[in-house]
């Protein structure tokens, strides 16, 4: 095994520009990575190693003509396959999608080329990002490199294990509901969150429009920031895409990695508190509390009473904006068509390819969301939810105005067992818990490393403001400059 | 009493286009049961005078300059597609030929 894969991002862009390294030993130090444990982690469903190394000399021949190169020039990516990217295989998961090459890439994924970044393939996921635990695949599960018989969470398990098993030390994922925090809370990762709006949708596969935010992967804080820094911005191609500056979240992480934390406010989320969660997550988040103090943050309990209806208020907004979402898989304009022998109709062969193309589960979604969008009961459901909805963004700007930011444990339990939550598909949506009521208020969080329990690791959810990305950076950088970060077992 | 019956799952599979077995009813009927009786929480909040939220971001009327700008060719658009002809999207018959 190399050591160039033990790196951090920020240490393989610092060694590519001063040429101490060429991106192509990189990006083929990470491919031979990728071959020698995905088999077993299978955290890829497409690898692209012409591409990759391609890309790498082209930017090991842009440092050979004297150009300044980046901070993450020639660092290898990893993207969740949900992210559309020119010309290579994007599925989302589905085998409605299987095959697909996107005439166009994603704004996220154009600003990754632009900084001279290095894709190395695409990453497993639950299908079209409904699910926890990355077993709704429609390609197989994704296995967590902590230990090959549990789940990296999901959905965006394959990105989060990616960067666990030192595959790849970055990678994109996309959180709706906490599909990126959620597996960096179970695989020792860090997975941000942005302020939704804060990174363009355009060009992720819609799930639910109102919640999606793509975001950044990696082992550490900085690195994630110097991501999130890469993709952020205003898109004029979302018209969800915030016109205001980035907040500097780089200068942020690296103030926080002093460990000083004198004068900030951190407010315990009172509802998030021990209901639900086991105790050896509880046990380390109480650890993380007190070391929160000993940096010099003053803590707070803080009453949301709103989030316990974060829950059943997602699961009704999410599904309805996917049953919407999800009617673009007509059999017409892209992917599968079943059924099409010259005497069944336009309508029965949608019926037949959608049959086809979706999982269980997202069907299920998009039967919730007819149901919840159908008259008679639109008010009920769907209409309730959004009030809802309003009440959880009242608490949290109540919060706001006494506390800096909130924290909680990231997902109540650690990595389950392959297939422990598939029977009861409710019992699934328990991981998102915690991580719900963020998206539903739009703001910014991220789930840090912080901890062990039971070998498996614990993260802590730092939750801000809209806008106020880099005040969870400079929380989560002082965090882990005292709990360190987390090694999982050799492959 | 059950939340949904199975006679109204076969009724939204009709709705959204898919066409369910027998067998994902039977499995469906329950799981969505299980589901819909867990969200109908939300209508424990009183919130008759609080206005719903459908977005984070209250931008309205978002609108980018009016300057031509290269979009999809013919053939990038056509590029994904399971059938075309003469540069179109072909599509089953939406009309019997009785009809």
């Amino acid at each position: 095994m190399s050591d160039l894969i033990k790196l951090t991002a920020a240490e393989l862009g610092a060694k590519i520009a001063a040429g101490d390294v060429s991106a192509e030993e990189v990006t083929r130090a990470h491919l031979d990575r990728i071959a020698e444990v995905d088999g077993r982690v299978h955290a890829f469903l497409h690898v692209d190693n012409d591409g990759a190394v391609e890309a790498a000399r082209a930017v090991d021949a842009k440092r050979a003509a004297g150009e300044q190169l980046g901070p993450l020039a020639g660092v290898p990516i990893a993207i969740k396959d949900v992210i559309a990217t020119k010309g290579i295989p994007t599925t989302a998961a589905s085998k409605i999608l299987e095959g697909w090459r996107p005439p166009y890439d994603a704004t996220v994924m154009t600003r990754i080329r632009e900084a001279g970044m290095v894709m190395l393939g695409k990453t497993n996921m639950d299908e079209f990002a409904m699910g926890s635990s990355t077993e709704y695949s429609a390609y197989g599960p994704t296995y967590n490199p902590w230990d090959l018989t549990r789940i990296p969470g999901g959905s965006g398990g394959g990105s989060a294990a990616a960067v666990a098993g030192y595959e790849a030390p970055l990678a994109i994922g996309t959180d709706t509901g906490g599909s990126i925090r959620q597996p960096g809370a179970v695989t020792g990762t860090v997975g941000a969150k942005p302020t939704y709006g804060g990174t363009s949708r355009y060009g992720l596969i819609a799930f639910s429009s109102s919640l999606d935010t793509p975001g950044p992967v990696a082992r550490t804080v900085l690195d994630t920031a110097l991501l999130h820094q890469v993709i952020a911005g205003h898109d004029p191609r979302d018209s969800t895409s915030i016109p205001l500056p980035v907040p500097d979240v780089v200068a942020a992480a690296r103030q926080g990695a002093s460990g000083d934390l004198t004068g900030v406010r951190v407010g315990l989320v009172k509802e998030f508190s021990g209901e639900g969660a086991e105790p050896g997550v509880m046990a380390v988040f109480r650890d993380t509390v007190e070391a929160l103090t000993k940096l010099g943050a003053e803590v707070v309990e803080i009453s949301c009473p709103h989030f316990q209806y974060a829950l059943p208020a997602y699961y009704l907004i999410a599904p309805s904006e996917c049953s919407s979402n999800l009617a673009r898989f007509d059999s017409v304009r892209f992917g599968l068509r079943v059924g099409d022998d010259g005497r069944n109709s336009l309508e029965d062969v949608m019926s037949l390819t959608r049959e086809a193309g979706f999982g269980d589960e997202v069907k299920r979604r998009i039967i919730i969301g007819t149901y919840a969008l159908s008259s008679g009961y639109y008010d009920a459901y769907y209409g309730q939810a959004q009030k809802v909805r309003t009440l959880i963004t009242r608490d949290f700007t109540s919060a706001f105005e006494q506390v800096d930011v909130l924290v909680s444990p990231t997902t109540p339990f650690t990595a389950f067992e392959l297939g422990a939550r598939t029977a009861d598909p409710y019992q699934m949506y328990l991981a998102d818990l915690y991580t719900i009521p963020t998206n539903l208020y739009g703001g910014p969080a991220i789930s840090v490393p912080v901890g062990l329990s039971e070998g498996l690791p614990v993260g802590l959810q730092i939750m801000a403001p809209t806008m106020a990305d880099d005040r969870m950076y400079r929380i989560a950088a002082a965090v882990e400059s005292t709990v360190g970060t987390f090694t999982p077992p050799a492959l | 009493m059950a939340a949904i019956s199975r006679e109204e799952v076969a009724h939204l599979a009709r709705l959204s286009r898919l066409a369910v077995t027998e067998q994902e009813l039977d499995r469906f009927a329950g799981q969505l049961d299980v589901i819909l009786q867990s969200v109908a929480r939300v209508g424990e909040v009183a919130a008759d005078d609080i206005p719903p939220t459908s977005h984070s971001v209250p931008l309205v009327n978002v609108l980018r300059e009016d300057v031509v700008v290269p979009g999809l060719t013919r053939e990038e658009a056509l590029s994904g597609a399971p059938d075309a002809a003469e540069d179109r999207f072909r599509v089953p018959q939406i009309l019997a030929d009785e009809e």
